[in-house]
């Protein structure tokens, strides 16, 4: 087994409340989103936060095997999250950990409330999580991800779903923490969040916090959510609009010809 | 035969009731079932408690084992939760390798005991980096009427409140076990409230069949001092942050009666 990582740093966050990437206490990190990276699946994205790197994948609407899954009145969400063995520090098993079985219900969960799953009685949409690499926050960008997957798969939905953490590091209340703020932390909050039904989808949380910390974080990372739908937005507008917009241009162009 | 689901009716009615403020089964909204814990019943296990809350019933054993401590944290003993839903405790639970809702139990029972640190885990290291007890909970149900996280929270706090450790001394690298025990270290008592939402009002401690009406389930796990240790929201349904911050007022102060039936100081 090698070991390559460095010793954890003494301070997170410096006299100037400048954190160890060099981000401010209510800042995310950079987030990048790409729509529609996969050949064979109906939506996929691909995001990018800090160093995190996900996939994910949608197939479907589609039948459902085995058949005796299927529900009468609605579609079922199936949903895998899923950590590539390379992802962590150290090797971590292909094989499913406890730890990836709840996150998987807890992400599906977390999606199921913006799906028209009306619409599709008796399929199945399949919902697939890759991580690449993974450096803390995995769920919620893999719940912002996945969302932007479904949009780009064509699936009526109520909204977009945003995810972002905030939590406790040092004593101060931070927004999306990193793996190594998220372990030697107080306390870590994913929350999922759907703003047109102001419907929090996801939330966990583990660590110590009052009551008045609690309000505090819940905020935070309401906010942080926020900041990530805007780019999910613009990630969607980027490959539909701009696309639409430069389709027509070209058709404008080809008329002008003639 | 006893059925799986509730009527539609049935459920018409549970829903229609919360919304009125009132429960099929006559609690009010923010009242637990009656809760009865007894502590001990299984010789052979360190520690054990079976709670029942309602006619949900869980056991909870503990044992321990002697193993290698984490490398991350190598003078400090070792917690292992796991859950089982026991086939006959429902006609829904099947044998088998454990499903996503038991491994779900588990976690969020180990999540409190975890970050409220509850057990005094350094005071199980036998020799920093190389052995240390491990201290297994085992979650057992029983009999499933709703609200499993709860009886499971705090029958594993029960149980580990009549755990009894051994006594050992390490002669030339060897562990000896000698006669005597003495209670396991805790420092904390963590109990955890869980609320269903139904007809957008929230109910404490759901029965199963509120359970297959609600729209989303959450768990607020309360330390001693009233601070919040652990969150789960399960169900597909959502919350608003006003729900959300109304359920941790609430869970504060049920926690806090829950606790006193569990610990006795």
């Amino acid at each position: 087994m090698l070991k390559t990582s460095q010793k954890k740093p003494e301070k997170l966050i410096d006299e100037n409340d400048v954190r160890l990437d060099g981000r401010k206490l209510n800042e995310v990190r950079p987030v990048k989103i790409e729509v529609g990276v996969l050949g064979n699946a109906d939506g996929s994205a691909y995001i990018e936060q800090g160093k995190n790197k996900i996939l994910a994948a949608v197939y479907g609407p589609k039948e459902v095997h085995p058949k005796h899954l299927a529900l009468p009145d609605r579609a079922v969400l199936r949903c895998r999250y899923h950590m590539a063995p390379f992802s962590v520090e150290e090797r971590k098993s292909p094989a499913p950990s406890r730890r990836e079985l709840e996150l998987s219900k807890v992400i599906r969960e977390s999606l199921e409330p913006s799906i028209f799953t009306e619409y599709y009685p008796r399929t199945s949409i399949d919902l697939f999580i890759e991580v690449l690499q993974a450096d803390g926050g995995t769920r919620c960008a893999g719940i912002t991800v996945a969302s932007v997957a479904l949009a780009d798969a064509g699936i009526p939905m109520r909204d977009l779903v945003s995810a972002c953490a905030a939590g406790k590091v040092e004593g101060r209340i931070v927004l999306d923490l990193t793996d190594v703020e998220d372990k030697a932390g107080e306390a870590d909050m994913p929350l999922a969040y759907m703003p047109n039904a102001n419907a929090i989808t996801l939330l966990q949380m583990d660590g110590m916090l009052t009551s008045e910390e609690f309000e505090q974080v819940v905020n935070l990372a309401l906010d942080g959510c926020k900041q990530v739908g805007q780019i999910q937005k613009e990630a969607l507008r980027a490959k539909y609009v701009v696309a639409k917009e430069a389709e027509a241009e070209k058709e404008e162009a080809e008329e002008g010809e003639e | 035969m006893s059925s799986i689901m509730a009527s539609r009716v049935r459920q018409k009615r549970i829903a229609q009731l919360i919304s009125h403020g009132k429960r099929l089964d006559g609690r009010g909204l923010t009242d637990y079932r009656e809760v009865q814990v007894e502590a001990g019943l299984i010789e052979r296990a360190e520690g054990s408690a079976r709670v029942r809350l309602g006619k949900t019933e869980v056991l909870v054993g503990v044992k321990f084992e002697m193993g290698e401590p984490f490398p991350d944290v190598p003078n400090e003993g070792v917690l292992t939760v796991n859950a089982e839903l026991v086939p006959l405790a429902s006609p829904t639970f099947e044998p088998g390798p454990p499903d996503e809702n038991s491994i779900e139990l588990a976690r969020v029972v180990d999540r409190g005991v975890r970050e409220s640190k509850a057990i005094a885990l350094e005071e199980l290291c036998i020799e920093p980096g190389k052995k240390t007890f491990i201290v297994f909970v085992d979650v057992y149900v029983l009999n499933h009427d709703g609200n499993l996280i709860d009886a499971s929270c705090l029958a594993a706090l029960a149980a580990l409140l009549n755990t009894k450790m051994f006594n050992y001394e390490v002669k030339e690298g060897e562990v000896k076990i000698k006669p005597g025990y003495k209670p396991l270290p805790l420092r904390n008592y963590p109990v955890a409230v869980t609320f269903a939402k139904i007809n957008d009002k929230l109910v404490v401690d759901p029965w199963l069949e509120e359970e297959q009406v609600m729209d989303a389930r959450l768990t607020m796990t309360v330390e001693k001092d009233g601070k919040i240790c652990a969150i789960q929201k399960g169900g597909y349904g959502y919350f608003t942050a006003e729900q959300v911050f109304e359920a941790s007022k609430i869970a504060r102060q049920k926690a806090e009666e829950q606790r006193k039936l569990v610990v006795k100081e």
